[in-house]
C-alpha cells in the first residue's frame, strides 16, 4: 500500500546519497516544529503538573499528595464522574450501535446513512455552553419538554426531576456520545463481509448464530473499545458540566477548575494529584482502547 | 419498519432539544414569534468583539497547525517513517490529557518567570492559540495524512526535484494543492473546536466566544437560545462543508480509476 516508505535513503536518486549530512538535518528541521510545540504546550505542562503533584511541603519527593486522594470532596467527585462515564458510555455505547445497525444493515433507504453520519459530526463537536443552553430550554425549570408535561398533569421538577442533577448531566452527556459511537463503529459494521454471512448461511447457520457465532465476537473489541473511548471522553469533559451547572457540580473536572481558581482542597499538591490522577485513568482507558482497536483490526479491515 | 421507529425515536432525542431551544430563540418579545433574541444578541456590545476575536484565533490556529503538520506528516510519510509511532502516539496526547488538566499546567508553567507569558492579554492570547494548535494536531495529522496516503507522494516529489524545484516549492506548489481537500477537512475541524472552545479560554481569562456565551447564559433570558441555534448552525456548516467536499473527492478519485 505504501510504496517505498522504507529505505528512503538507497533509493532517492537525488536526495540523500550525494549529500547526507545536509539532507539529515533538513529532515530533522521539517519536523522539530512539531516536536516543540507538543512539548512546549501538550508535554511540558503535564510534566510540571506531575512533578508539583510529587513535591511535599518540605524539600524532597513524596507521594503524600497521592495518600490524600482518599478524602470525601475527591473520592465524590471522582466517583460521581466515574460514574457518569460508565452510565453514558454503556448507553450510548449501545443506542450508538442500534442506530449503526439500522442505518447501515436495516431496510432503510441509504439517505438514511447520509443524514446520520453528517448530523453525527455535528452532534459529536457541540458540546459545550450551547449543548448546555439547549437542554436549559428544554429539560430546565421553565423548559418546552417540562412545560408540555406541566400540561399533561406531571410536574418533574416536583416529582424529584433535576437537568442539574446525576440524570440530567447523563442526559446532556449522551447528546454527543452517542454520536460518537456511531461515527466510530459504521467502518467497524462495514467491515463485516458478505461472503462470512453467506457462508454462514450455507453452512445453515440462522441469523441468530450468525450474530452470535460470527459478526458480534469479531465485532466485539470495536464495540468495548469504543465504549472506553467514550469513557474517557465524558470523562475529561468540563465545558458542558462547567456551563450547566456553574461549576458547582461535584466532578472531577469541575474540582480541579475549582481548584485553579482559588484552591478549594487547601492543598495545592493535592490539586496537583488530582489532575494527574485524571489523567492516569485517561491514560489507562486511551491504552485499552488502542489495544482492542489494533486487535479488532485483524479482521475488520 | 422496525428499523424506522428505532430510527425515528432515537431521532426524536436528538431534534427535541434543537426544536426546543429554537422555539424560544423566538420568543424574544412578549406574545409574538420573531426574531428578536437574535436581533438582542447581535446588538450586544460584547458579542460580535468575542466572536471576530474567536474567529481571528481559529483563523491562526489552522495556518499554524497546517505549517507544523503538514511537513511533520510528509517528513513522516517520505523520509523518517521510524518517527511514525512517536508522531502517532503525540498526536493522541490532546485525548489523554483533559482540557481543564492542560490548563492548569499551562498556567502553571507559564505564570511566572523565566516562561512567563500570561503577563498581559495579548501574550495570554498568544499562549491560547499555541495551546489550540497543540490540540488541533490529532485532527490536522489524521487529515494530512489520510490525504498523503491517497496521492504518491514520492513520485511527484522525485518529479518537482527532478524539475528543480526546492523543499519549499515541493510542499507549497506541489503537495498542498495535492492533498487540499484533506487540508480543508482538518482546518474546518479544527475550527468547529476552537470556535467556541470554553475551558482552556475560561481560565485563561480572555474574552472568546465561550466564556461569553458561558456567561450569557447567566445573565440574559432569551439571548443564550439564539447563541445555541446559531453555534449549532456553525458547526454544522463546518461539517456539511467536510462532507461536501469529501464527497466530491472521492467521487473524482473513482472517476480517474
Amino acid at each position: 500500500m505504501k510504496p517505498n516508505t522504507t529505505n528512503s535513503k538507497s533509493v532517492n536518486p537525488v536526495g540523500g546519497a550525494k549529500r547526507p549530512p545536509r539532507i539529515a538535518i533538513g529532515h530533522w528541521l521539517g519536523v522539530l516544529p512539531f516536536f516543540v510545540f507538543s512539548g512546549l504546550f501538550l508535554i511540558g505542562p503535564t510534566l510540571i503538573l506531575a512533578y508539583r503533584s510529587l513535591e511535599g511541603p518540605e524539600a524532597g519527593l513524596t507521594l503524600d499528595n497521592y495518600r490524600q486522594l482518599v478524602n470525601d470532596t475527591v473520592l465524590s467527585a471522582y466517583s460521581i464522574s466515574i460514574k457518569v462515564s460508565l452510565t453514558t458510555a454503556i448507553l450510548g455505547g449501545l443506542i450508538g450501535f442500534v442506530i449503526a445497525w439500522v442505518v447501515s444493515m436495516g431496510d432503510l433507504p441509504p439517505r438514511f446513512r447520509l443524514i446520520t453520519t453528517t448530523f453525527s459530526g455535528v452532534a459529536a463537536n457541540f458540546a459545550g455552553v450551547p449543548l448546555a443552553s439547549a437542554y436549559v430550554f428544554t429539560l430546565g425549570r421553565v423548559g418546552l419538554v417540562t412545560a408540555l408535561f406541566k400540561l399533561l398533569g406531571v410536574d418533574l421538577y416536583k416529582s424529584g426531576f433535576s437537568l442539574y442533577s446525576f440524570l440530567g448531566l447523563t442526559m446532556v452527556y449522551l447528546y454527543f456520545q452517542i454520536p460518537l459511537m456511531v461515527l466510530t463503529i459504521l467502518p467497524a459494521l462495514d467491515g463485516l463481509k458478505r461472503e462470512w454471512r453467506e457462508a454462514a448461511e450455507n453452512l445453515g447457520a440462522s441469523p441468530i448464530q450468525y450474530w452470535s457465532r460470527v459478526a458480534l465476537p469479531v465485532l466485539t473489541p470495536s464495540i468495548l473499545g469504543t465504549m472506553i473511548l467514550l469513557f474517557g471522553n465524558s470523562f475529561g469533559a468540563h465545558a458542558t458540566a462547567y456551563a450547566l451547572t456553574g461549576g458547582l457540580f461535584n466532578l472531577a473536572t469541575l474540582l480541579i477548575g475549582q481548584q485553579i481558581s482559588g484552591d478549594v482542597l487547601h492543598n495545592p499538591g493535592l490539586g496537583y494529584a488530582v489532575a494527574m490522577g485524571m489523567v492516569i485513568i485517561m491514560a489507562f482507558s486511551i491504552f485499552i482502547y488502542s489495544m482492542l482497536q489494533r486487535r479488532s483490526e485483524r479482521w475488520l479491515k | 419498519m422496525v428499523s424506522g421507529l428505532i430510527f425515528l425515536v432515537i431521532s426524536l432525542y436528538f431534534l427535541v432539544p434543537l426544536g426546543a431551544t429554537f422555539y424560544w430563540s423566538l420568543r424574544g418579545e412578549k406574545d409574538v414569534l420573531g426574531l428578536e433574541a437574535y436581533r438582542k444578541l447581535f446588538a450586544d456590545t460584547n458579542f460580535l468583539p468575542a466572536f471576530s476575536e474567536s474567529i481571528i484565533n481559529a483563523v491562526a490556529t489552522i495556518l499554524l497547525s497546517l505549517l507544523i503538520v503538514v511537513p511533520t506528516a510528509y517528513w513522516v510519510t517520505l523520509r523518517l517513517p521510524k518517527l511514525r509511532p512517536i508522531v502517532e502516539f503525540i498526536t493522541l496526547l490532546p485525548f489523554v490529557i483533559p482540557a481543564i488538566v492542560l490548563v492548569f499546567g499551562i498556567i502553571r508553567l507559564y505564570s511566572r518567570p523565566p516562561l512567563l507569558l500570561t503577563a498581559t492579554y495579548d501574550s495570554s492570547r498568544v499562549l491560547l492559540i499555541c495551546v489550540y494548535v497543540a490540540l488541533s494536531f490529532p485532527y490536522m495529522f489524521r487529515s494530512v495524512d489520510n490525504g498523503l496516503r491517497a496521492i504518491d507522494v514520492r513520485t511527484l516529489t522525485e518529479a518537482a526535484q527532478s524539475l528543480g524545484a526546492n523543499w519549499g516549492t515541493i510542499l507549497f506548489r506541489v503537495i498542498f494543492p495535492n492533498i487540499r481537500v484533506a487540508l480543508l477537512s482538518g482546518a474546518l475541524l479544527t475550527f468547529a473546536i476552537v470556535i467556541g472552545e470554553l475551558t482552556i479560554a475560561l481560565y485563561m481569562a480572555q474574552h472568546t466566544l465561550g466564556p461569553y456565551m458561558a456567561n450569557l447564559t447567566r445573565s440574559k433570558v432569551y439571548e443564550p437560545s439564539a447563541m445555541a441555534i446559531v453555534a449549532f448552525a456553525i458547526t454544522w456548516a463546518a461539517m456539511g462543508i467536510i462532507d461536501f467536499i469529501g464527497r466530491g473527492s472521492s467521487k473524482r478519485i473513482a472517476n480517474t480509476e
